[in-house]
């Protein structure tokens, strides 16, 4: 009896938004890794066609493995991230189906198709298809990745700064009137990139973590030396193209979403020149509201925001006047503490990340691989660092869109589905964390015994060059 | 023919391709404990399906984004309206998608164990469930006009009417059957000839269930289409179960994945020829003169379809070309010999 007049006071929206946040953040921690662990999988492969040697296959065989087990769960549980935008957002569905739907289902037919289709060639066709066909199949996987990963940014970034549609009165809802547009908007062309080389960032850390594992227990040297300068090269290239397409995702931003650079930087006057300055740290009194003690650098905002240093920031207040004016009285700021930090900390993990690794490159210089412990657990806890860098970039990018669920056209209040129940969506939020929490356990338990036991021998190769025999079989 | 119809043509044949495909995966899957006496042979049956379950599974995913697409109102209405039912499935879904890779990663039996029960829920789960949500769907839903599209007043219990149950057990039966006999195409020796007397036996329970359930659907809706699809679903049907008994299996198995594709149209086919359609989501209480969402107000604008369907005239053949091509790649028997050369 308890649970009915408690479900009565859930609220479904709150839920909803819990839900959402949960299952997002939780598929985009296999994703970027995804991402950027195909492209130097498929780099080791390369490699071995090119000079036959087996090193580099046994280490296309053991990052493909872990590249594999993370997938498993990327694709188990991006179906869910499919399914809940009708079962607990349907008014949204049905405002923007005709427009946010299209990317979508050119992902499935594009990308999708593509990915899944060669990734069980690759998996299981090692000793079916010659050597160069095979190491095709990989190439495809890589590009079916990156195709899944711009129709859902184009997604995402109508929601940022929706494009290419007009609104249809009679029916209530947002119509497609350029495709084009969509699949071009600026937020979209900075934000897909920007994506891209983090994820390179990410998979990169992992591979330098995992190198260093081995290399301080000095097991398997020659090959995780070769994985640790592949890894840290691919944090430090990435991490350079991360911050200059990081720069082109602000311009944009502020373009499209003034309010989110304002909220980023809890500033509530617009300033401009000296005044808008980028504050390193900040204390405020609890409430939020005011600031006791903060380190600015003077300029920068301005810089960063309209790549002039005299340039004008606006600021919340004058936004929310401006807003209040388009579209009538309510709060149309973010909730300032979760952007302030959020923004900070995404630029904060991914310069560290990407300091260590300039470190990490001279110290090992030459086969250097003589280092005392503290370097190598250094680069072993440094392994996280670019993809919670990562998801705190997407909570920024999400919590700064609020109260907007499409900028500008749908408040988030407005989208949830209206026939679900608050006791549902308690029913099924409590479901997902409790199989996500058990999965992550078990996730993180096999990455870490299969990491831990090192690239396997190689597979005897036959005349044509391919494994003799199957090298996965479930 | 104008595009929303077309549209609803488009996704009855991606779901189509869905069940005819992942149904015999569920098959598989459901045929584990029955089949699967020794680890070596548990890992034959698994490993049948390995390389392909997850672009089968894939046709769910695009039929699911490409009804969002071209039917929002549909989209909208079914997937908030059977919530429970979708979050069980979901459950399903992913024990199944974690399960195929996991379970091979630790050499411990409890540890396969566990695994191998998610595979067969995960397998029973989603086959049940989507035949009671596309039964209901067919027969219609207690639903109300909301902005423009409609909203589902029923709960789970309502979609677990008779009607509807009978189409869960319906396409859970044909699942089994399905993939019992795509494993005796798969497999060699001892395991094919059990997989030949469970697809028997499972043949004969789906012929009783389809009859009923077929001639249930054509009482509601006797429509010349309805009826010969449902009839050619009932021969087909009939025409494996001799083929499986004079082990025919290449076109047993043709025919049970025509009894797939019949079974489905039929269902769809019975959207399309309702009174007042062709429907995407009938109401089931047309009270007040709202009959439910058609395939004309629950549709995209024409430009969004017309984008999509130039998107789909040049990927579904693309898609179905390198399908085709993976099936032959791995076309061989999946013998002992083939998965003990690991472990």
């Amino acid at each position: 009896m308890p649970i009915v007049p408690l479900a009565q006071e859930l609220d479904p929206l709150v839920l909803s938004q819990w839900q959402f946040g949960l299952t997002t953040i939780y598929h985009f921690l296999f994703v970027p890794i995804t991402l950027g662990m195909v492209w130097l999988t498929a780099g080791f492969q390369t490699a071995w066609l090119r000079t036959g040697n087996v090193d580099h296959l046994r280490l296309t065989h053991f990052f493909g493995k872990l590249f594999l087990i993370n997938f498993a769960i990327g694709v188990a549980t991006g179906i869910v991230q499919e399914f809940q935008f009708g079962m607990n957002w349907s008014d949204y569905s049905r405002f923007v189906g005709d427009v946010f739907g299209a990317p979508l289902a050119f992902e499935g037919l594009i990308a999708f198709f593509f990915e899944a289709t060669f990734i069980g060639l690759w998996i299981f066709g090692w000793n079916r298809l010659s050597p160069k066909l095979h190491l095709l199949t990989i190439y495809m996987v890589a590009l079916g990745t990156m195709a899944s990963a711009y129709f859902i940014l184009a997604a995402n970034a109508f929601m940022q700064n929706p494009v290419g549609f007009a609104i249809n009165e009679a029916r209530e809802r947002a119509e497609l009137t350029d495709i084009g547009a969509v699949l071009t908007n600026p937020v979209l062309l900075a934000s897909f990139p920007h994506t891209m080389f983090a994820s390179v960032m990410v998979a990169g850390a992992v591979m330098v973590g995992v190198a260093a594992w081995h290399l301080k227990r000095a097991q398997h040297t020659s090959m995780m030396y070769t994985a640790l300068r592949v890894g840290l090269w691919s944090v430090i290239g990435g991490g350079m193209l991360t911050f200059i397409t990081g720069d082109m995702v602000s311009i944009a931003m502020v373009a499209a979403q003034p309010m989110k650079m304002a909220a980023a930087e809890a500033m509530y006057d617009t300033s401009s020149g000296y005044d808008a300055s980028f504050s390193l740290f900040s204390l405020g009194t609890p409430d939020g509201q005011h600031e006791v003690f903060s380190v600015r650098v003077p300029y920068l905002l301005a810089l960063l925001s309209t790549h002039d240093p005299l340039g004008t920031v606006e600021g919340i207040n004058d936004l929310e006047a401006e807003y209040t004016a388009l579209w009538g009285p309510d709060d149309y700021t973010p909730i300032i503490w979760v952007t302030y930090w959020s923004f900070r900390w995404m630029m904060g993990l991914g310069f560290l990340a990407f300091a260590i690794a300039i470190v990490g490159l001279w110290l090992t210089r030459k086969r250097r691989i003589e280092q005392p412990r503290w370097v190598w657990n250094v680069a072993i806890w440094s392994l996280p660092l670019p993809l919670l860098g990562m998801t705190v970039g997407w909570v920024f990018t999400e919590m700064g869109r609020q109260p907007w669920l499409v900028f500008s056209q749908m408040r988030t209040e407005d989208g949830v589905s209206p026939g679900v129940s608050g006791g549902e969506v308690l029913t099924s939020l409590l479901a997902f964390t409790a199989i996500y929490a058990i999965l992550g356990v078990i996730e993180f338990r096999l990455m870490q015994r299969a990491a831990q036991h090192g690239p396997a021998e190689a597979p005897e190769l036959d005349e044509s060059g391919r494994p003799a025999q199957p090298v996965t079989v479930y | 023919m104008d595009l929303p119809l077309i549209w609803f043509l488009v996704i009855g044949f991606m779901f189509v391709m869905y069940f005819v495909l992942d149904g015999f995966d569920f098959g598989v899957g459901m045929s584990l404990p029955i089949l699967g006496r020794s680890e070596t042979d548990r890992r034959r049956i698994i490993n049948a399906i390995g390389p392909v379950w997850d672009l089968n599974e894939t046709w769910l995913i695009v039929a699911g984004a490409s009804l969002f697409a071209a039917f929002p109102e549909w989209y909208a209405t079914m997937f908030s309206g059977f919530f429970l039912a979708l979050l069980v499935l979901l459950l399903g879904l992913i024990a199944r998608a974690v399960s195929f890779e996991f379970r091979h990663q630790r050499d411990s039996a409890r540890w396969r164990a566990g695994w191998d029960a998610c595979i067969v829920a995960g397998s029973v789960i989603p086959a049940l469930l989507w035949g009671v949500a596309f039964a209901n769907v067919a027969q219609g839903v207690p639903m109300e006009p909301h902005q423009g599209g409609a909203l589902v007043t029923g709960s789970l219990l309502t979609l677990l009417n008779p009607y509807g149950l009978l189409g869960g057990l319906t396409m859970v039966a044909l699942c089994l059957s399905h993939g019992a006999v795509f494993l005796s195409l798969k497999t060699d020796g001892d395991l094919k000839a059990r997989a030949h007397r469970l697809a028997d036996r499972a043949l004969l329970s789906t012929a009783g269930l389809a009859v009923v359930f077929l001639l249930w659907t054509v009482i509601q809706n006797p429509a010349p289409l309805v009826v010969v699809l449902a009839a050619l679903a009932a021969i087909t049907c009939l025409a494996a179960w001799m083929l499986n008994r004079v082990e025919r299996d290449g076109w047993a198995f043709a025919s049970t994945a025509a009894t797939v594709v019949l079974a489905v149209s039929t269902l769809f086919g019975s959207l399309l020829t309702r009174a007042g359609g062709p429907f995407v989501m009938p109401a089931s209480d047309p009270e007040g003169g709202f009959v439910g969402l058609t395939v004309a107000n629950a549709s995209s604008s024409a430009y969004t379809l017309e984008v999509m369907s130039w998107a789909a005239l040049v990927c579904l053949p693309l898609v179905l070309a390198y399908q085709a091509w993976t099936y032959w790649v791995f076309r061989r028997r999946v013998t002992a010999a083939a998965v003990e050369v690991l472990h």
